[in-house]
């Protein structure tokens, strides 16, 4: 199992979280968004360059998403920001269990 | 979350000349009237940091308040068949067919018969609520199933009967698997004698793969639609007992079995239409609803062919969806007649109610044989048809595909709660099989202005019709004058439509191409065209274009880097009994037509080209004027921040890249989203990242043509997305300029 350096990891996630990653990044990365559809996270788009508002997958077609209007976006690396150090800490608590 | 309010459409045609006429078919929910103007459209980006939107308001005589509505959509194919005098004396009879039903678990589906779902009236050869083949029937009071109890397999094949005598009430029905499941029981039957004889309701027909439900606005819609593949159905005016059943579904019923024989159904005659044949001598003949997939392989089906040219006897299937779709059938809502003078160009029928608001683009095009500019761009409207609704949220891959968070955007939403509009090329029907037909009669949401699509680059997140305004917009702003044409266009017309024009643009993602619009293409380059590639992953798939349907498009992912795969033996499109897949698996790879052909695509930021050696050469000289040597061209844009991204294309001789093509500039630096296209290696190697192949990268390519013609390949398709950074004085618009004020020079070219 590889040993992420999830502190310098993170550092570099969050000074760049869309564009060029490093190879150990990239890894982690992939582990973290490919979670089940049902209960991911995504952003819906409220108004046109402007304002994202985290939602989760429900996972039926009709009604895809579950908005979470307590956390409302203006800039999208924010919220990719977000994403990531909520899903790295689930993970870090899966990692642990283990 | 609520359904939500919208208003939408879809218009007939798309593409329409000065002096014609095109219909719009406006559908809304939560408002009761709405407003219609025509707009010329010019800039669809609402990025803020870009031009902003553009339209401008035509005075029309559809520019006009209307009452709004709610126009209902019946997916699903089956087929009718009409003939009704054979079939009203029908009373004992048997039902049977080879079927290969892939939801045997969805509930009630009708394979074929006679069952009005309202009036509880009929009869109909049926899988029941517990995936069993049963027997229907209804006498408009009682409604009886008798049912095997053994419960079908998902896509295994197994014949099915089912028989009733009038006078004793006898009714029965048979199973059998045609599988070799030596442990699992595949053969049951079931006889029952019943009180219920079946009633006809005159306007219900008999139906194959659904029932009848009612009428609508004098639209029939049906019912129990039946998920998967029948084979050789057929229809006996008595009972019989099982070896006649074997020898019915198998041999052509001799004139002397003409009083049992109703109908000898043979799907693998005329599989290119709609025309469902009876080969009895009854010729009780039917035809298809809403498109179901033609020329599938059969119960017999041996593998020795892969075409159904070849053995057209192994090709007896018609594969049947609940949600096929090729008309919507609503009823017009306004339409435009266009006088005899009117500019072309893209156009859209603006809809708003209070805060709600559509467009439903389209294009006025020349009058045949009448162009108005010595320009014309090339509108990718079977792309726009093969990506319509294209709505991938749900597969688990997605976000690691595009590398960011997925942002699901109002159109999204709105195709997701009307899965009866249909979905894209990309997606899966209901029962999981590929989606091989797309309609432009039905809203597409994402063939929009404003649209921005989970699948585009950080940034402007546009790909397809919003993307390609990027262009319109440069047209415009710059002052060229340009004809607007369609690729159905260019299927209908060929090089004749493209011949006047002493040069052709592209959009930028022209990636489904019909075999006419290849020919017309290639033809108009030959013999002294000039074409502008705009895009990148152009030139990709094969397609035909419905002659008998106007407005379907036919594709199977046979081959390429696909969301799906055809099955076995499907290979072959049903309309032309062309090979289907991608145009390098017949000898046609994109470098062949215009230098390039995609080698990758992305999904977080773009990148920029470097000039190359051959940049340098005199022929291309033009091409450069005002660009330094070392000048990186387009490290700006509004997609991704770059001029390479999302899609984009390389040089390979080996695949048709012309040996005197300059590969002039290339482009570098991209990141680790952008993966090797899958034709691309042979077998499973590690390094499919960009930062690790070599292969990885576009290449801008100039080449002359025969006759003075030329091509000149961006082959990006962030390319239109950087032209109007900088208020349009920037590298990629003077690099465009550039090529487009010498391919308009009729000068010959220095070779």
């Amino acid at each position: 199992m590889i040993k992420y350096n999830l502190a310098e990891l993170t550092a570099e996630f969050e000074a760049n979280p869309i564009g060029h990653h490093s190879p150990a990044l990239r890894h982690l990365l992939q582990k973290l968004r490919s979670s089940p559809t049902k209960g991911k996270f995504v952003l819906v788009c409220t108004k046109p360059y402007r304002e994202w508002v985290l939602a989760t997958l429900t996972g039926s077609r009709k009604n895809p998403v579950k908005l979470n209007k307590r956390y409302v976006f203006n800039d999208l690396l924010e919220a990719e920001r977000f994403v990531f150090r909520r899903r790295l800490k689930a993970f870090t608590r899966l990692e642990e269990d283990q | 979350m609520t359904r939500a309010r919208y208003i939408t459409g879809y218009s007939d045609p798309m593409s329409v000349a000065p002096g014609g006429s095109i219909h719009f078919y406006v559908s809304a929910e939560g408002v009761t009237q709405y407003r219609a103007d025509i707009v010329r459209l010019i800039h669809g980006d609402l990025n803020p940091a870009g031009p902003g939107f553009k339209e401008k308001v035509v005075q029309t005589s559809v520019s006009n308040n209307y009452p709004a509505r709610r126009q209902n959509t019946y997916p699903g194919s089956c087929i009718v068949i009409h003939e009704k005098a054979a079939l009203a004396a029908l009373s004992s009879f048997t039902l049977q067919a080879f079927i290969w039903p892939t939801t045997p678990q969805k509930g009630r589906q009708v394979i074929l018969g006679r069952w009005a779902a309202k009036q509880r009236s009929g009869f109909a050869l049926i899988i029941d609520e517990t995936g069993a083949a049963a027997l229907l029937l209804g006498d408009g009071r009682r409604v009886e199933t008798i049912s095997s109890g053994l419960a079908l397999r998902e896509r295994e094949w197994a014949f099915v009967a089912a028989t009733y005598n009038t006078d004793s009430g006898n009714a029965q029905v048979f199973q059998e698997t045609l599988e070799d499941h030596v442990v699992l029981k595949g053969r049951a039957t079931a006889e029952r004698l019943t009180r219920v004889k079946p009633r006809m309701v005159n306007r219900a027909p008999f139906t194959i793969s659904a029932g009848f439900s009612h009428t609508d606005d004098q639209r029939s819609v049906f019912c129990y639609h039946y998920n998967g593949k029948i084979d050789r159905p057929r229809l006996a005016g008595d009972v019989l007992d099982s070896s006649t059943q074997i020898s019915f579904q198998k041999h052509r019923p001799q004139p002397e079995q003409e009083n049992i024989a109703l109908a000898w159904w043979d799907f693998s005659e005329n599989m290119a239409t709609t025309t469902i044949t009876d080969r009895s001598i009854n010729q009780i003949n039917g035809e298809t609803v809403h498109l179901p997939t033609r020329a599938m392989t059969g119960h017999n089906w041996t593998g020795h062919t892969l075409r159904a040219e070849d053995a057209p006897e192994e090709y007896g299937a018609i594969h049947f969806h609940d949600d096929d779709l090729y008309d919507s059938g609503w009823n017009i809502s306004f339409t435009l007649d266009l006088p005899d003078r009117f500019r072309s160009g893209v156009y859209a029928a603006r809809l708003k109610a209070g805060e709600i608001e559509d467009y439903i683009p389209f294009f006025v095009r020349p009058k045949p044989g009448r162009p108005t500019a010595r320009l014309a761009y090339l509108a990718e409207t079977a792309t726009y048809m093969a990506y319509a609704n294209f709505n991938v949220l749900h597969a688990p891959e997605t976000e690691p595909w595009v590398s960011r968070l997925l942002i699901v955007y109002p159109d999204n939403l709105l195709a997701y709660q009307h899965d009866e509009w249909g979905k894209s090329l990309y997606e899966s029907h209901s029962d999981g099989s590929g989606i091989s037909v797309s309609s432009r009669l039905r809203p597409i949401t994402n063939m929009r202005p404003k649209n921005n699509s989970p699948f585009g680059l950080h940034g402007s997140s546009l790909r397809e019709f919003c993307a390609d305004t990027h262009l319109i917009d440069w047209l415009d702003y710059k002052g060229y004058a340009c004809d607007v044409i369609t690729d159905e266009d260019l299927d209908n017309e060929g090089v004749e439509l493209l011949r006047p024009y002493a040069a052709v643009m592209t959009g930028t993602h022209p990636e489904y191409t019909s075999t006419h619009m290849w020919d017309a293409l290639k033809a108009y380059t030959d013999q002294g065209g000039r074409l502008m590639y705009m895009g990148g992953n152009g030139f990709y798939w094969r397609i035909a274009y419905n002659q008998e349907c106007p407005g379907a498009i036919e594709m199977r992912r046979a081959g390429g880097s696909r969301t799906w795969i055809t099955e076995p033996g499907e290979g072959f499109q049903s309309i032309d009994g062309e090979p289907a897949g991608v145009w390098r698996d017949v000898g046609r790879a994109p470098q062949r037509l215009v230098g390039t052909g995609i080698v990758t695509m992305g999904f977080d930021i773009a990148s920029y080209f470097k000039r190359l050696d051959e940049s340098h050469d005199r022929r291309v000289a033009f091409a450069f004027e005002g660009i330094g040597a070392d000048e990186r061209i387009g490290e700006f844009g509004l997609i991704g921040g770059g001029a390479a991204g999302l899609e984009f294309d390389r040089a390979e001789p080996h695949y048709g890249t012309p040996p005197h093509a300059l590969v002039v500039a290339r482009s570098e630096n991209h990141t680790e989203s952008y993966l090797l296209l899958l034709e691309e290696m042979g077998a499973m190697i590690p390094n499919i990242h960009a930062p690790e192949n070599p292969l990885i990268h576009a290449d801008m390519v100039f080449y002359e043509t025969p006759k003075g013609g030329a091509v000149f390949s961006f082959s990006s398709q962030c390319w239109c997305g950087s032209l109007s950074h900088n208020g349009y004085n920037n590298n990629v618009s003077r690099m465009t300029s550039n090529v487009l004020t010498r391919f308009l020079d009729p000068a010959a070219f220095d070779v």
